[in-house]
């Protein structure tokens, strides 16, 4: 077992790892062979197998975005990524029946403190599947269904495949294909109609093996009129060598229905995170998009609503951090189609060192509908001269009495600013932080409580490992 | 025990601005800096402050007996006990003054040592009420969108929070009205005390009204030409500063 000495002063908590024997390994590299070794091990029924097979042959014959995206993609080497790493498919109930390497992991990441303090329920995922998994009895008792990807089409095939791989389909783009060959452990809710989830349901991903591929996936879906808020934390230690992160995730809000979707993502710089992230709005149905992008070495990221019923709504809050020699390449997809739909984007982005932020927003509103609106709001602050931010909107408005508006604003730190703040004794470092967080302090106080705390703590640690 | 400033010459670029100034403020006093646009006032305050655009070329300043310039970053000065009151705060966009005051004083505080918030909120709520700053202003941002007699206000509070040993003020009556002024200084009055010396630079007399100087210099061109007391002040007022720069013509 290898540990990293002081933690105190460790900048990145979550950088730190066990070895480990796992007992499940799909060994190296992607083939038909992989494929059928992680359907065998989790008891796939048929269907999921063709599902994955036919998903693969998607994602061998898909060329790599590269026309259009970072040509940093082309580094990732598929066959020397390992696909499935586990201790057993089951998770536990309860801390004490975790292994005791896996627990202390989440221990260290204070998540059995967090799911005490302020959760309806926690399901904690170590490399390919989930270690634990729980709801609180209240919670279940409602008819609130909260288990990994696995259980749910097993246990729950009625809901789990009326919806599964619909609202993103497999051929999406290459990586929502990877995903849906290879994918293991991930959530899956379904709340009840009318029922509302009081305190949030946290998943946490944790990396923990290197040159390892996590594939998550992710289904939720709100029955008419319910309300949930999920938030997803992740980390990895860092690793010389690349680690792959691919999820898919699929909202559905029925009518009336809100799902609040919260991210807060602090990988480690040797990451590469491409996630594909969804959401199906049916009639006065919301669902959004909270997402906090800080760490990985190339993130790519753009979660959407399709706004299919009248009067839905979406909503998409961005922060994304780029440090050194990272590139968030994030932003949001509101495709309107039905009337009356409306839509929010805000992202702000903050690039540092030599980091590069990019948005990328699509908006669209079809040529038959009327009464849709969208407001897109896109803010990046650059932190010296290296820094590079890009914006690229492609807004498709069609039809009548549609309004669309989008803003977009870049502004600096200057120097008059830190030195002001010098003089009141504030360190340079800390005054880059205190910058930073009132660039973000709009956007911070629609978190919960708990989770703008972390993400200012995340930001000091960025910002000071920054200035060195 | 004092602010002393020996021989200050400071330049930006190729221009030099400070050409040997020569000043000691003892503690429990209060100096006034009067003298023309340009003749190196604000550039004084902000070379002690350490301002990253200006170069110090020759001379020493000491903080009771502490080389300023072996201090490297403008916060360790800050720390040490020189504060500045600027002309032009700047404007911190989303910081909270509270937070903003905050993480000024807890940048004080011993390493691991954290800052109690309800005795932090109960000192801050006291010096606003001294300086008849509404509540709700905590909650606004530093200096954004703030009135020029807001600003100056803002830079006397945190002066007041951060108790410091050596307080400079930058032309702090600029942009102030009448109520404002006096309120101001009335602020500033109440952190007259033995343990502290305070450098107020400005244009015009009347602030020296409020905030009664024991001495009073003229700067022209980069030095200290004339000192006196009080009177001087109203001399410079009634006859300008052009028989001041005569007078140092002769002598030179």
């Amino acid at each position: 077992m290898e540990t990293k000495p002081d933690l105190n002063i460790d900048r990145s908590i979550g950088d730190f790892h066990y070895d480990m024997n796992y007992e499940f390994d799909a060994g190296i590299g992607l083939s038909e062979r992989t494929i059928d070794y992680i359907a065998d091990v989790k008891k796939d029924p048929d269907w999921i197998r063709e599902f994955r097979k036919d998903a693969l042959r998607k994602f061998e014959s898909m060329p790599m975005p590269t026309h259009w995206a970072s040509h940093d993609l082309d580094n990732i080497i598929f066959k020397n990524i390992r696909y499935y790493l586990s201790q057993g498919t089951q998770p536990k109930r309860s801390w004490d029946d975790v292994p005791e390497d896996i627990k202390r992991t989440f221990e260290r990441l204070g998540i059995p403190e967090q799911e005490r303090k302020f959760l309806a329920g926690v399901e904690a995922q170590f490399d390919s599947e989930a270690a634990y998994s729980n709801i609180k009895a209240a919670v279940g008792d409602q008819g609130v269904i909260f288990v990994g990807s696995t259980e749910g089409l097993q246990k729950h095939p009625e809901i789990f495949r009326k919806w599964f791989g619909k609202v993103i389909p497999t051929g999406d783009n290459k990586f929502s294909a990877l995903n849906s060959a290879v994918f293991s452990g991930g959530s899956f809710i379904y709340i009840p109609p009318g029922v509302k989830v009081k305190h949030p349901l946290q998943a946490y991903f944790r990396i923990n093996a290197e040159n390892f591929g996590q594939f998550e996936r992710t289904l939720i879906i709100a029955d008419e009129g319910s309300e949930v808020m999920y938030m997803e934390g992740c980390t990895a230690p860092k690793f010389e060598t690349s680690t792959l992160h691919s999820a898919v995730v699929e909202l559905v809000a029925l009518k009336g229905a809100k799902i609040q979707y919260i991210t807060v993502q602090n990988w480690s710089q040797n990451v590469f995170n491409l996630v594909t992230k969804r959401g199906l709005a049916h009639e006065e149905a919301e669902i959004k998009w909270i997402d906090c992008n800080i760490g990985s070495r190339l993130t790519m990221k753009y979660p959407g609503v399709i706004m299919k019923g009248r009067k839905a709504r979406g909503e998409v809050i961005s922060i994304a951090l780029a440090g050194d020699g990272q590139h968030q390449d994030t932003g949001a997809k509101m495709v309107h189609a039905a009337d009356d739909t409306t839509s929010n984007i805000v992202s702000k982005s903050i690039s540092l060192g030599s980091g590069r932020s990019t948005y990328r927003g699509l908006v669209q509103v079809g040529r038959h509908l009327k009464g849709c609106k969208n407001n897109t709001e896109c803010d990046a602050l650059l932190i010296n001269t290296e820094s590079r931010t890009d914006t690229y909107p492609a807004i498709t408005v069609r039809g009548k009495e549609n309004a669309c508006q989008h803003e977009a604003s870049v502004s600096k730190i200057s120097a008059e600013q830190i030195f002001y703040m010098q003089q009141r004794g504030i360190s340079e470092g800390a005054a880059m932080s205190l910058a930073v967080n009132g660039f973000v302090n709009d956007l911070v106080q629609q978190f919960p409580m708990e989770y703008s705390v972390e993400l200012k703590r995340l930001i000091d640690l960025e910002m000071e490992g920054s200035v060195g | 025990m004092s602010l002393n400033i020996q021989n200050l010459h400071a330049n930006i670029g190729e221009r030099e601005i400070l050409k040997g100034l020569n000043l000691e403020i003892p503690k429990g006093q209060i100096h006034a800096i009067m003298g023309k646009n340009g003749s190196g006032k604000s550039t004084l305050a902000k070379v002690m402050a350490g301002h990253p655009d200006y170069e110090v070329s020759a001379g020493n300043v000491t903080l009771d007996g502490l080389n300023l310039f072996e201090m490297a970053e403008p916060d360790e000065r800050a720390r040490a006990g020189l504060f500045v009151a600027f002309q032009y705060p700047m404007e911190i966009p989303g910081v909270t003054i509270a937070n903003f005051i905050r993480a000024a004083v807890q940048a004080r505080l011993p390493k691991g040592e954290e800052l109690d918030a309800v005795e932090y909120y109960g000192l801050l709520y006291k010096k606003m009420e001294l300086l008849k700053i509404p509540r709700d202003f905590t909650s606004r941002a530093v200096n954004e969108g703030f009135s020029g007699g807001e600003k100056k206000r803002c830079e006397i509070l945190q002066m007041a929070m951060l108790n410091p040993v050596y307080c400079v003020l930058d032309e702090t009556d600029s942009g102030l009205d009448i109520d404002a002024l006096k309120i101001v200084s009335e602020g500033v009055n109440a952190m007259r005390s033995p343990e502290r010396g305070m450098l107020v630079i400005t244009h015009y007399q009347r602030l020296l009204d409020y905030i009664v100087p024991d001495v009073v210099h003229v700067m022209v061109d980069g030095r200290i030409v004339l000192s006196g007391d009080k009177s001087l002040a109203l001399k410079l007022e009634a006859n300008g500063y052009d028989w001041v720069e005569k007078e140092v013509l002769q002598q030179a």
